[in-house]
Parts: C-alpha cells; structure tokens; sequence
C-alpha cells in the first residue's frame, strides 16, 4: 500500500473576506493562509494508517510556490515526502481533480485521504471527482474509518446519522472533524521537515469547466433592533417573529 | 424534440425527502426558460406517493428500481443516472446539495464530462445562458458564474428555492425501469440514525447555543425552545470544541452553512466564522448579556439580556401561542 494526502493552502477561517478590485480574486490584503482544516484530519489518518501498515505517505498540493508552507506542514506531522504541481492560474474543482489524479497514478498510490471540502471555495467535490477519474471507489465526509486486507468500512457523516459505507481499495476518503484528533508537529518534527524532499513540477494541463463572472460581497444586513434587556422583551420579540417575520 | 433538463430526486426509507420538491421547482422553471423539457429521476424500491407528483407539474418520471437500491450505492447510482443522461442527451442535471447530491453530482460529472456548480442559492437565465451565484467562503462572498461545457450540472442548496404547486397538472408519465444487478462495489450496508430529531442542514429553524451556556448541562434552554418552536438544535464552535456538543450541531465555516426561515442564537458572541455559516438566514434573532457582541450585527431583533433568564420565559411564551 502507498498512501497520498492532498493538502489545499487557504485562507485562515478567522480572516476577513474582500473581493478584489478585478471582482475575480480576493484581496490578499492581510489575508493569512494556513493549511486547510479539514485536510489536517486528513494528514492524521494517512499517518495513523501509515503507522499500522507501514507504508509510504506522499502530501500532494495543487498551486503557486506558498503552498509549499502547508506541504511542510504535512511533513511536520510525519508525512514522508511532498510534490507540489505548480500552477500560477486559478483552476476549478475538475482541473485541480485533474491534476492530482495524473500525479496520483503516477506515485501508484491506492489509498488517498483529503479534506471533505477546502474552506476557501467550498465546493467540496475535489475527492470524489479524483476518484471517477482514476476509477478509484470513494467515501466522502467520513468520521470513521477501518482497513481490512482490500475492505474498506466507513462511516459518512449525513443529515441525522450516519451511513456506514463498505468498498475496496483503490480508494479516495474525504475527511471531517470528528474521524481523529490531528496530533501536532513537535520540534523534531518541524526540524526533520526542513529536510525532506519537496519535489515540484508542472501540474498536468486541464481546461476549467466553469467561468468565475463575478465575486461580490453578500449584501451588508442592516443592524436590527435590540428590544431589551431582560425577560420583559419577550412578549414584544414575539409579537415581531408573529406579526413582521411571520414565523410562528 | 426539445433537449432534457433532469431533476435527481433523493429518498430515504421509500420516502421523497424535502429537497426533492426543491429540485421540482427549479427545473420546471428552467425549462421554461432555456426551452427545455423537464423529466425527474429516482432511484430505490418502493417509494411513496409518486402518483400525486403531478401536482409539482412534473410530467415525466423515470423510477429505477432494485430492492438493493433501497439504500444508497454511489457505484451504483452514478452509472444509472449517467447511462440515462447520455441515453437522452440530457443538457442540464440538477441535485439537492444534500450529502447525497453532493457525494454524487462530481462521480456523474466526470462520467458526463459536465462542469458542475454546487451549492447554488440563485439561478438566473442571461442571453440564453444559465448564470449561478454560490456562496464561497462559507458566505463572506458571493460568486457568479457559469458553466462552459455541453452538459452542465447544478446542486441547489437546500431550504432556498421553494417548491411550488401547480394547478392545471398534466398527466404524469412514470417509466418505472427494473434494475438487474447493480453495480453493489460501494455501498451502504448500515444506516446509524442520530439521537437528535431534526438536523440542523435540514431544519427550517434553527435555535443555537454558545459559550454563554456555561455548560453542556444547561443545553436544555436551548433544547426547550427548540422544541417549542418545532426546530433543530445547533452550536458554536466553542460549545463544540468544548465538548459540549457533537460536531455534527455545529454551525459555522468549519460545521455547516445554513439558511434557515428562523436562526436564534443564544449566548453567541458570533465569531467571524460563525456569522459567516448563518447570516443569510432570513431571520436572525440573538440573545446575549454582551450589547456589543458581533452577533447583534446580523441580528433582525435582539435582547442584550442573560440566556439563564430570557430563555425560559421566550420558551413559555412560544409554547402558550402555540397551544
């Protein structure tokens, strides 16, 4: 077995979000990126599973020169090697899907972890597109997973429960919060991290699918009314969700 | 003949969930403009009531039958619903963004070639073309765009395009298809249903607690006017990382986005991350002691008052109009 993690740099989830004066990029004013949240669940049950098998990990991301931080970040954890495939130009879900499968196959990895969404355009599809293209089986938003000989079992966070999915390797598991509790990169960690490999090359060429037109910011909402302080305001807040929200 | 737009609806247990009359309304209406004619797709066994679908003004429905499709099979379904697509030339697929859509819609995209566009909250025709806004970093900003390949998929986001009903209803055609044997590689062998009644990604109203609990013990403010009001219990990140609450409560970038008619968020500061999951809720009601707390900024009505004090009373009252 030989496991790949792939690892998306995005903007820190406490930052604010402004649209860019071309109305196509954010501001990277202040932004601060980070490695996205949910691939760090990622990272932890590709080394979990690298530990109980002993086998390669390979952290692969999609982009410009900065995503090597969040590779590094990967390999402070105790991935193994990085690969960034660098691409200067936006891509959308399909041709970053596009690129990672390329790269996928090439490293013959058969077992592929990644964060169920990245917080930056939350599209949440990179994973299971990866999969259909390498005809890899897929199992998205997983809070629990098992590993027997080729049987995958794992369990799918959906509205009000959870699906337990069985299938084979080779497969793509899309991450959320709750499948582990992401360790930290210790010092020996962060050092040793500084000597391991990133390999770079081009990320394989691929046409978007969609045509971003325009980004805006959501319209500003008016600041509402505060009725009180304490109890006595509840009789007049319910008189407005009945009367002016219409709710009850 | 005119080329096909095609709804996939999404059942569980033999029921249409709620996002499937979402869906019914979205491609009736985009058929009309983009002149295309609507069919709608379900996979399963027995399902209730599809008879009484013309009421939606659906005239075409293809039911793909298995009892071992009863339970979600992504190998299975995305070969079913991309064999037809291709079979009718099919130009435009639109899916709930549930959990189901959303793990679906990609492996049909790929199979279709179809760019995809998920979790739309808006869809407009310009000049002939299908124009989308989604919310992008958890709804700090909006994006509009289209999609540039022949066959195009859309996932709607639950909760915002209403169903409507039709009244002249047209006679409803439904090809039901047996399925021999299904492609079973990936497959639900088990459904573990959750404790709480409703889910926050489904549920119309939404009542949310924070660190102004004080503690896991005293969620039953919040599990009482949740009740009161026939909605669903959520959290902040706070109460979640605590400990407080499961993640799957959680509202906000890291848990989940919601539009709700009614989000009441008690003893929330609001945190950027949390304000981004539920500003465009339609109606924001917040409770929290601090006056200058974020949450009163996205907030409809407010009272800068204490939860220990607020909440029981709110609770009473709702439950009196109510009886």
């Amino acid at each position: 077995m030989k496991i790949a993690v792939c690892v998306s740099h995005v903007p820190d989830t406490a930052t604010k979000i402004k649209v860019g004066p071309d109305e196509r990029t954010i501001d990277p004013a202040g932004v601060t990126y980070i490695i996205n949240p949910y691939d760090e669940f990622a990272v932890e049950e590709a080394l979990k599973t690298k530990e109980k098998f002993n086998c390669e990990v390979i952290a692969i991301s999609v982009g410009s020169d900065s995503s090597k931080e969040t590779i590094r970040k990967a390999l402070a954890m105790g991935v193994d090697k990085g690969v960034l495939l660098k691409d200067d130009n936006p891509r959308d879900s399909f041709a970053v899907a596009k690129a990672l499968a390329d790269e996928i196959k090439n490293q013959g990895c058969d077992l592929v972890f990644m964060g169920k969404q990245s917080v930056d355009y939350d599209n949440s599809i990179v994973g299971q597109l990866t999969a259909e293209l390498l005809d890899y089986s897929c199992v998205t938003v997983v809070v629990d997973f098992k590993i027997e000989n080729d049987k995958i079992i794992a369990e799918s966070e959906i509205e009000g429960g959870k699906e337990v999915v069985e299938t084979q390797l080779p497969s793509i598991i899309t991450t959320q919060k709750g499948l582990n509790e992401p360790r930290y990169a210790s010092l020996k960690g962060i050092m040793a991290a500084k000597k391991k490999v990133i390999e770079e090359k081009p990320a394989v060429s691929s046409e978007n699918l969609t045509e971003i037109l325009k980004l805006k910011n959501p319209p500003a909402k008016q600041p509402g009314r505060i009725l009180g302080t304490d109890s006595s305001a509840v009789p007049e807040l319910v008189k407005l969700l009945r009367e002016e929200a219409k709710i009850l | 003949m005119a080329n096909k737009i095609i709804g996939i609806l999404e059942q569980r247990e033999g029921k249409l969930k709620k996002t499937s009359f979402e869906v019914f309304s979205v491609i009736n209406n985009l058929a009309k403009q983009l002149n295309l004619e609507s069919e709608a797709i379900v996979i399963g066994n027995e399902i209730d009531n599809l008879s009484e679908l013309s009421k939606y003004g659906i005239s075409k429905l293809v039911h793909f039958k298995n009892e071992q499709l009863n339970n979600y099979s992504s190998s299975a379904y995305k070969e079913l619903i991309s064999d037809y697509a291709k079979e009718v030339s099919a130009e435009i697929l639109i899916f709930p963004n549930s959990s189901f859509g959303k793990d679906l819609a990609p492996l049909v995209g790929v199979r279709l070639n179809a760019g995809l566009l998920i979790d739309c909250i808006h869809l407009e025709v310009t000049s002939g073309e299908l124009i989308a806004t989604r919310p992008i970093y958890a709804g700090k900003a909006l994006m509009d765009a289209k999609l540039l390949s022949p066959v195009k998929i859309v996932t709607i986001r639950p909760n915002v395009f209403k169903p409507t009903l039709i009244e002249n209803t047209n006679n409803l055609e439904i090809v039901t298809k047996e399925i021999n044997s299904p492609n079973l590689k990936t497959r639900t062998i088990e459904f573990k249903k959750s404790e709480g009644k409703l889910d926050v990604a489904e549920a119309d109203i939404i009542v949310s607690g924070g660190r102004g609990l004080k503690g896991p013990e005293n969620f039953y403010l919040v599990e009482n006017l949740a009740e009161a009001l026939g909605g669903a219990v959520g959290a902040s990140r706070a109460a979640v990382d605590a400990g407080w609450r499961p993640h799957r409560e959680q509202v906000g970038q890291t848990g989940k986005t919601v539009s709700p008619s009614l989000y009441v968020a008690c003893g929330i500061s609001g945190a950027i991350q949390h304000l981004a999951g539920m500003s465009s809720s339609k109606y924001i009601v917040a409770i929290n002691k601090d006056k200058d707390a974020p949450i009163f900024s996205v907030a409809d009505f407010g009272i800068a008052g204490d939860v220990f004090d607020v909440l029981p009373v709110l609770t009473e009252e709702i439950k009196k109009l109510k009886s």
